[in-house]
């Protein structure tokens, strides 16, 4: 009675290929991943130590540790979040909860599109005009962090406006219903129910920031620098330009060396993400519709 | 080309012809766009009646309420032209249009249990306007519940989350919610259509008890609701007031046009 006809077969062998073919594709996925990692580790494993991790580079950056990038990287990223987080929320919730559909909110939102789109390097050279040069702040944490938070506002700004726009409608239209202006809504509805949506967009911004090389390398961040930057008026070495120049710039570096600073910096980045991944599950848990 | 039959024959509607007009409505139209959803609509709603407005869906039945609390404010692209007076004050003239909804509660079809406790939800309209104390806020929550037929289920446990509550539950935590905000104007649109029968009547008792407090607009579209709640009923056809009278009469087959009969006899709709 319930026999398979030809065409029935034909179906389902068709799905078991498609579903082979997605399945290996997912895979190939994760090789890269474990492949850099295992190379990392392998190579420069050896080099990694509390001392690395501690001291200033010497003997012309052929040995030592990466203390002053390791703490410029978070001055960086730790000021580019505060110019970026701000304007990128704030933005968001306009072009979110007030914004009318209009031509100009339609400007906005093609800016935000093409300025995601706009290459690192063409980024670098906006912040060298712009911060170093016009408005005279040197190079300096200031100019690269600002130059870094430009680059990364449109990612705060749409996974900002996504998490927001993930609350129901009806949940706006309640609190209206009730007398309640835009900003109380906000405050009482919308933002409490998207804050792990945007803590996770932002964290993740963080990883990202952190690896930059291009838009820190013309407007703040140093070669070599043994000290510890005072203020954002200073320069600072950072992972990223660090790794760049013991692998290209300077002669004689031992193998594990560029390999030991990659691996700290990956490091880094695997560990905000794993925070975000973190957050996102215990805030997915306390899902409260 | 809009007949509007004023009856206050005997039946039901005597005991509320005589009250006061609460909302006056006068040749009322709404467009979305350049679409109009509902035309040149005039009707009066009287204090302490519930109100009743049947039709299919897209008549305009919905835009009409949202025209009385101003939601246009919210909605892009809505328009909204006429007169919509609430105790004598027209309420496009409202300055403060967030007072003027305070005053006006809604419960939508779906429920609406915001993500925050239950006595965060009852709380919230007056937390809005100001009442910070616990002491003034706790017997606010208790005597909303209390009328939405909710407090006895929900009491041991105010600090559970309202969206997490039954779709039954939701509703009266909804009613209790825009109770809250002590409003004179209660606007109910399909309110039944996420609810279970037994639940269905409990809510119809409590707006039946509600009436004598404020002032009841339900939108429906079980046309045997308008005929167990409702003091006078308008039938809503296609953005046209078609007719509007007395609830009894209506259901009598006393009506002036052919569709009305037709539409509550559910031969269409």
């Amino acid at each position: 009675m319930f026999e398979s006809s030809d065409l029935n077969i034909r179906n389902r062998q068709v799905e078991k290929l498609w579903r082979l073919a997605f399945l290996v594709m997912t895979v190939l996925l994760i090789l890269p991943v474990l492949a850099i990692l295992g190379v990392l580790v392998y190579k420069g494993g050896p080099a990694i130590s509390i001392d690395f991790l501690l001291t200033e580079p010497k003997d012309g950056m052929t040995a030592g540790g990466v203390f002053p990038a390791l703490i410029g990287t978070v001055w960086l990223v730790a000021v580019a979040l505060l110019a970026s987080v701000p304007v990128g929320v704030a933005a968001a919730l306009y072009l979110s909860e007030y914004a009318p559909d209009n031509w100009l909110t339609r400007v906005i939102n093609l800016a935000i599109i093409n300025l995601a789109g706009v290459p690192s390097i063409v980024h670098a050279l906006f912040g060298v005009g712009a911060f170093v040069l016009f408005f005279r702040f040197g190079t300096s944490i200031l100019a690269a962090s600002l130059t870094l938070a430009i680059m990364t506002l449109p990612v705060v700004i749409v996974a900002t406006r996504e998490s927001l726009q993930a609350v129901p409608l009806a949940f706006r239209e309640a609190c209206w219903n009730m007398g309640a202006t835009r900003w109380q809504t906000i405050r009482k509805v919308v933002l409490p129910n998207s804050v792990s949506g945007i803590l996770t967009g932002i964290i993740l911004e963080v990883s990202r920031t952190a690896g930059e090389t291009a838009p820190i390398m013309f407007t703040g961040a140093a070669f070599f620098l043994p000290f510890l930057p005072q203020s954002v008026f200073d320069q600072t070495m950072a992972m990223s330009l660090h790794l760049f120049v013991i692998s290209t710039q300077v002669p004689g570096v031992p193998e594990a060396l560029p390999y030991g600073v990659a691996l700290v910096l990956i490091a880094m980045v695997l560990a905000m993400n794993a925070v975000s991944i973190g957050f996102r599950m215990y805030l997915r848990g306390k899902k409260k519709w | 080309m809009v007949e509007v039959r004023r009856s206050s024959t005997a039946h039901t509607g005597d005991v509320v012809s005589s009250s006061p007009v609460k909302l006056d409505v006068r040749n009322l139209s709404i467009y979305y766009g350049t679409r109009a959803a509902l035309r040149d609509v005039t009707l009066d709603v009287r204090q302490n009646e519930i109100f009743g407005i049947i039709g299919p869906a897209n008549s305009g039945k919905t835009s009409f309420l949202r025209a009385l609390n101003r939601m246009d404010f919210f909605v892009p692209g809505m328009r909204v032209e006429g007169s919509i007076v609430l105790d004598g004050k027209e309420v496009q003239e409202w300055r403060n249009v967030y007072a003027l909804r305070r005053r006006i509660g809604v419960v939508f079809p779906l429920p609406v249990g915001l993500p925050m406790s239950i006595y965060d939800n009852v709380a919230l309209a007056p937390r809005l306007a100001g009442i910070k104390k616990k002491s003034r806020l706790d017997p606010i929550v208790e005597r909303c519940l209390q009328r939405a037929a909710l407090w006895d289920e929900v009491k041991d446990r105010l600090d559970s989350l309202g969206s997490l509550l039954s779709g039954g539950q939701q509703q009266r935590l909804t009613i209790a919610r825009a109770l809250s905000q002590e409003p004179d104007l209660l606007l109910l649109d399909e309110f039944s259509i996420a609810v279970d029968p037994v639940t269905t009547m409990r809510i119809e008792d409590v707006l039946k008890d509600l009436k004598q407090e404020l002032t009841i607009v339900l939108v429906t579209n079980l046309v045997q609701q308008a005929r167990r709640l409702a003091d006078r009923t308008a039938f809503f056809l296609s953005g046209e007031l078609v007719e509007i009278g007395d609830t009894a009469a209506i259901f009598d087959g006393q009506v002036s046009d052919d569709r009305t009969r037709a539409y509550v006899e559910g031969r269409f709709g």
